[in-house]
């Protein structure tokens, strides 16, 4: 509504005079779209800044590697050849490993704490959920050092390769450190984003699409699942999307568990390197400006990576909101 | 009229007599040396009140840059500036850059070899061929040859390095590159390198702690990380060929060993130095000193500083587990002190 009015103050005529603006001000509305515009403006002011200032300090690199910083697998400051390719490849697969684990999980426990679980437990369970959001991401790290790594190792690490060690993905020694360890990190790291908003949104469907549901003869799974869910779906997907960009640019969590060797193998067991724990790693003691520009053409790379994600994302909302549910 | 020009120039007087009393210097580098830095900045502080030294332990890259950058008074680095650096320093700020050794640091193999718990000896093609990869198993000739009645397991062995950039890193490949020939053509030496194989952890925590859960396993940590958590380490076979423990004193005897050929600008490696007792994974860290100074308050401050530090200073380093400076170097650097202008 707000919106509107605002919108037809700013097709007034230009002839209305400081007078009439002034009496706008008065009434508020022109200063809430004021404030609020310059907030708005905020963002796309940082947003852009960021870039520039990524796109200026990565000029050497850029100029002396081109496209090739894409897809060289090299990293050598001694001789001074970089390549992103490692980086990139640690970095989309550790994602895609936490989101396979923990897309499932967090989908299926939000399901359970708004639908099914009593509103007393589910608000509870909710609290200790924002929580650990909360966590700082080293505390994870080295929840990951000392239970997970050594867990891979002698426990999860063996039963996997007895079952599935024929798969090209589970070959290979098993350190403990990893893909799939920082693949499991970021899971814990992120299920909490993604029960907490899913939650959040399932909650919000509307009392009478339920009642709907059951009135016509479903089950409480079926209405649950063919029409809560598939109502909520944007919001879910919202969710996974947030969870997805913090597993991209995880950084802490990451390096201290995934074994920082720049290399690309198909083993999920092999250690690996992130774009975030490279920067992280080696930032402060790089010397010399081709170093220097080459870390932070990677930090572009990664915000280039995120803004293709989150542009399928949109996407594969848009695709997938057609097929009913929620309009 | 000369009462006014004189009261004015009594102002002027003890204008310049305040700026003089207040001095405040910002420095900025290298982290391992940073615990003894800041004892020594705040000993300093506590006899000269007028004197304050602020430190930023943002590593030696960044210590560095700042100093070129012209943000810093002074900078500090575990590896020395190289010869396009110091230039670039030069065309940026129109004066040199000296370095001055303040302590001495040191790096030393650990190892997670189950069932084994003897202390191990390691020659430098051991350590090198294990780094390089070349050497894969725990029982290759080259580690038992040094090892007689340890019976060793026919495993794999797991390298760890550092992830990030360090000094620590530098030392150590320093010294393999040093030792190895082959090392120096594949990897080279370096704060971050090119690791032909192994594990990163990050920092020396990230490191011992991988080691620790790896068994077969062998990295590289500081002397004074693996001091003060009591960190078993191996010894390493020095330039004349004795196995060597790292010790505080081997580290200083390495560093006596390094000074008769030791250059003017100190800017020297003393990794595999000569001397029976010189341990041979050992280096300097430096104060990077810019060699003009214009402001003379902040001149004689840092002047001031430097000498106390090479000289009484040094009575704090063993608290901390850093090695003195021996004395050669000490003498050396004290004439060296009036280069700062």
């Amino acid at each position: 509504m707000s919106t509107a009015s605002t919108t037809f103050e700013h097709a007034a005529p230009p002839n209305a005079g400081p007078r009439a603006f002034i009496q706008r001000l008065r009434q508020g509305d022109e200063i809430a779209h004021i404030v609020t515009l310059i907030f708005a403006a905020g963002i796309l002011l940082i947003t852009s800044l960021l870039v520039y200032e990524l796109w200026i300090n990565s000029t050497l690199s850029r100029h002396q590697f081109g496209l090739n910083f894409l897809w060289t697998q090299t990293w050598d400051p001694i001789s001074g050849d970089f390549g992103a390719l490692p980086f990139i490849y640690g970095t989309l697969v550790t994602s895609i490993v936490s989101l396979v684990i923990a897309v499932p999980l967090g989908v299926a426990a939000a399901v359970f704490l708004a639908e099914l679980a009593p509103r007393k437990l589910s608000d509870g369970i909710a609290f200790l959920i924002d929580l650990l959001a909360a966590v700082p991401s080293v505390i994870y790290g080295l929840l990951g050092i000392f239970i997970v790594v050594p867990l891979m190792r002698t426990t999860i690490g063996p039963v996997i390769k007895s079952v599935l060690g024929e798969l090209p993905i589970f070959k290979g020694p098993n350190y403990g450190v990893g893909f799939l360890t920082a693949g499991i990190v970021l899971a814990i790291m992120i299920v909490p984003f993604i029960i907490s908003v899913s939650r959040e949104v399932l909650l919000t469907v509307p009392r009478d699409q339920r009642e709907a549901a059951l009135g016509l003869g479903a089950t409480r799974w079926e209405a649950t699942w063919k029409v809560v869910v598939p109502w909520a779906r944007t919001g879910i997907m919202g969710s996974i999307f947030l969870a997805l960009a913090r597993a991209l640019g995880e950084t802490m969590a990451v390096t201290m568990v995934i074994g920082n060797d720049p290399k690309i193998k198909a083993s999920l067991f092999a250690p690996g390197y992130t774009i975030a724990a490279v920067i992280a790693n080696e930032f402060t003691e790089a010397t010399g400006d081709l170093y220097l520009n080459s870390l932070i053409e990677l930090g572009l790379v990664l915000f280039l990576i995120t803004f293709i994600l989150n542009g399928l994302a949109r996407l594969l909302i848009v695709a997938t909101s057609r097929g009913g549910g929620h309009p | 009229m000369r009462k006014l020009a004189f009261s004015m120039l009594l102002v002027l007087c003890l204008a310049s007599l305040a700026a003089a009393q207040n001095v405040s210097l910002n420095a900025a580098g290298a982290t391992f040396p940073y615990p003894i830095y800041s004892k020594w900045f705040d000993a300093y502080h506590s006899q000269h009140s007028n004197i304050q030294i602020n430190y930023q332990s943002i590593g030696s890259g960044g210590g560095i840059r700042q100093l070129t950058a012209g943000t810093v008074d002074f900078g500090a680095s575990d590896m020395p500036m190289n010869d396009d650096q110091i230039k670039e320093f030069q065309s940026k700020n129109g004066s040199g850059i000296l370095h001055f050794p303040t302590v001495l640091g040191a790096v030393v193999p650990m190892y997670n070899i189950p069932k084994v718990t003897a202390e191990l000896k390691f020659t430098q093609k051991a350590l090198a061929g294990i780094f390089l990869g070349t050497i894969t198993k725990w029982n290759d000739p080259e580690i038992t040859k040094a090892n007689p009645g340890l019976s060793l397991p026919k495993d794999d062995i797991v390298v760890v390095h550092r992830s990030d950039g360090s000094g620590t890193t530098f030392i150590w490949t320093d010294f393999l590159s040093k030792v190895s020939p082959e090392w120096k053509s594949k990897a080279g030496s370096g704060t971050s390198i090119n690791w032909p194989v192994g594990l990163g952890g990050k920092g020396n925590e990230g490191v011992s702690g991988l080691i620790k859960q790896t068994p077969d396993s062998i990295g590289y940590v500081e002397l004074i990380y693996a001091l003060q958590n009591s960190i078993e380490f191996g010894d390493v076979q020095n330039a004349n060929g004795k196995f060597l423990k790292a010790s505080l004193g081997g580290v200083t005897a390495a560093a006596a060993g390094a000074a008769k050929s030791m250059p003017d600008d100190f800017r020297v490696s003393i990794t595999d130095a000569a001397g029976a007792d010189a341990y041979p994974i050992s280096s300097f860290t430096w104060l990077l000193i810019p060699q003009q100074i214009k402001d003379p308050a902040k001149r004689d401050a840092i002047k001031g500083f430097l000498k106390w530090m090479i000289t009484d200073g040094q009575g704090y380093n063993e608290g901390l587990a850093y090695a003195k400076l021996p004395k050669p170097v000490v003498d050396k650097e004290l004439k060296a002190i009036s280069k700062v202008q």
